[in-house]
């Protein structure tokens, strides 16, 4: 038998293919610099806008100016960016909390599935802007009208993310619990939760993209005196007129959401997808 | 009327009753005008401890019968008794978790048999050993190859501590070098622990290289069309000449059967 055992040994190292695992510079520069060029162009593009002199640029100033502005009064933005962002991740959490437990609720009757899951799907087609007149009438203008909101934005894609998850657990992992015995909450502990995660996390993705619209929306329509956010800086620099504070506050809410989008997200659906075995461990490089 | 039992062999004195039992077993999918017969009116008995392959073109129910077996479906009529501790599962895909290192989902195996948490690690230990994968327990299954996969799965299987072990084609996917010797690990590990397998292939040498017996069931409807008996000795070779003849006049029977369907198209 030390021949079988010799033999599998060897094909075993032979069919494991050694990972070409390039270095953690190499791959850091390699996920940067199309991005970098891909902002390049588009201030390029921007300059060059600015140049044709399609507009006069006190309306439309250029990159230059914005940017001035931006670092000028930095402070400003970051603690205006603060209370965005604390309020953003306030209603997501609460988002995820709702979305999850509907989720959770939903996926264990068909019916449920059949009658909550085409709701929530509409739910999610329903623009967040157009809740916000009922969100006044309901909470007054205040920071729970902007809450329901984002919640209401962002619950739906949670808990489809949840649903898809569940009903997308391939038939054969299902079967193969069974055999094991895994039975109730612990099949639902041990085997659908775990094949439903990857899916799970695309719809946290695409909920906390749903918060930050909704959010956005809700700040330039309920003011909160005295509180300085991004939205109310929008309106705040169109109003003034302060037109290079309104454009230096749009790079920022759209850095922003690059940046979390990448790195919360995008890496959370990369570990994921990876250990899963569902990209290829080069091509996700 | 339709049924399928399983039956603690702790009673004693059923060590002479046959470790799988179908009696005029019938499957059938759909409804009256367009029912298809899967199986129709399937008796078998495999022996404790015996090695069985089943056998026949596509549509003949081979996989129906294991999932009757694996109690994953019931019949339409007839019985299916299966008298063991417990009966495991392999597919032709691994179906390990992937979420799970090779250890976890040997682990989990193991923890969902309420084996006591002190014992876990010990366990999982010895079925990589009897694998031969010690090696590669923090690997994920997309990380190995099919093979190891297969035996990862086998191992899976094992951790139950099953006494009947159902495969249905597990080495269908599998390049020929890798199937033969896994071959050689699924004989070694039979004869060294006495499992009851039922073993389902469209590889008719497969068959022949690991059963006891050869069942050969005719396509839509399946019914047993003959049995083989298999008498070359262990360890075998899939290249050996007696393997190759009986081999040869099974494939004569099969292709056979199949033609039926090409003259007659129902």
């Amino acid at each position: 038998m030390a021949t079988v055992q010799a033999e599998l040994a060897g094909l075993d190292a032979l069919e494991l293919a050694v990972p070409r695992r390039r270095s953690r510079r190499s791959r850091i520069w390699a996920a940067t610099w199309p991005k970098l060029g891909a902002v390049t162009i588009a201030l390029l593009l921007w300059q060059l806008v600015v140049w044709s002199g399609w507009k006069e640029e006190f309306v439309l100033p250029g990159p230059v100016t914005v940017f001035k502005e931006l670092f000028e009064n930095l402070g400003d933005y970051i603690s205006a960016a603060a209370v965005t962002l604390q309020r953003a991740v306030i209603g997501f959490f609460v988002a995820v909390a709702i979305g999850t437990v509907i989720g959770a609720v939903v996926v264990r009757s068909r019916i449920l599935r059949s009658a909550v899951g085409s709701m929530v799907t509409g739910l999610m087609t329903m623009p967040s802007i157009a809740w916000f007149p009922a969100a006044i009438v309901l909470f007054g203008f205040g920071e729970i009208a902007i809450l329901f909101v984002i919640v209401i934005g962002a619950a739906p894609s949670v808990a489809n993310g949840f649903i898809a998850g569940v009903d997308n657990t391939p038939p054969i992992l299902m079967r193969a619990a069974r055999m094991l015995g895994a039975r109730g909450w612990t099949n639902f502990r041990h085997v659908v939760l775990p094949a439903a995660l990857p899916t799970y996390v695309g719809g946290l993705k695409q909920g906390w993209a749903f918060a930050w619209r909704s959010l956005l929306a809700g700040e330039l329509l309920v003011q909160i005196a005295g509180k300085a956010s991004l939205g109310r800086d929008l309106d705040t620099g169109r109003q003034l007129p302060d037109f290079p504070a309104m454009y230096a506050t749009m790079v920022v809410i759209f850095v922003i959401g690059v940046l979390v989008d990448s790195l919360v997200f995008g890496k959370m659906e990369r570990t994921i997808r990876r250990r899963y075995g569902l990209i290829d461990a080069a091509a996700a490089d | 009327m339709a049924q399928t039992q399983t039956l603690d062999s702790v009673l004693e004195g059923d060590g002479d009753l046959p470790a799988i039992s179908l009696d005029a077993v019938s499957k059938v999918f759909g409804h009256a005008g367009d029912a298809t017969h899967a199986l129709d009116r399937v008796s078998l008995e495999v022996a404790k401890g015996e090695f069985v392959c089943l056998i026949g073109a596509s549509g003949c129910g081979k996989s129906t019968l294991l999932n009757l077996v694996a109690d994953l479906d019931q019949p339409t009529s007839g019985t299916v008794t299966v008298r063991g501790k417990r009966t495991s599962l392999m597919f032709q895909e691994s179906a390990l978790f992937p979420w799970q290192t090779v250890r976890g989902n040997i682990d989990l195996a193991l923890r969902l048999d309420n084996v006591p948490k002190s014992e876990l690690k010990g366990r999982v230990r010895e079925l990589l050993e009897m694998v031969h994968l010690e090696e590669f327990g923090d690997k994920r299954p997309h990380e190995l190859s099919g093979g190891m996969r297969q035996r990862t799965a086998l191992a899976r299987a094992l951790a139950q501590q099953a006494d009947v072990l159902l495969m249905d084609e597990p080495f269908g996917a599998l390049d020929a070098m890798t199937r033969d010797l896994l071959h050689d690990e699924l004989e070694a590990l039979w004869t060294r622990t006495g499992l009851t397998v039922l073993f389902v292939t469209h590889n008719v040498r497969e068959a022949v290289r690991l059963g006891n017996r050869v069942v050969l069931l005719t396509s839509r409807p399946g019914r047993i069309a003959e049995e083989y008996p298999v008498d070359s000795g262990r360890p075998r070779r899939i290249d050996s000449s007696q393997v190759a003849e009986l081999a040869a006049s099974i494939t004569d029977r099969l292709r056979e059967e199949v033609r039926r369907h090409g003259d007659s198209p129902s």
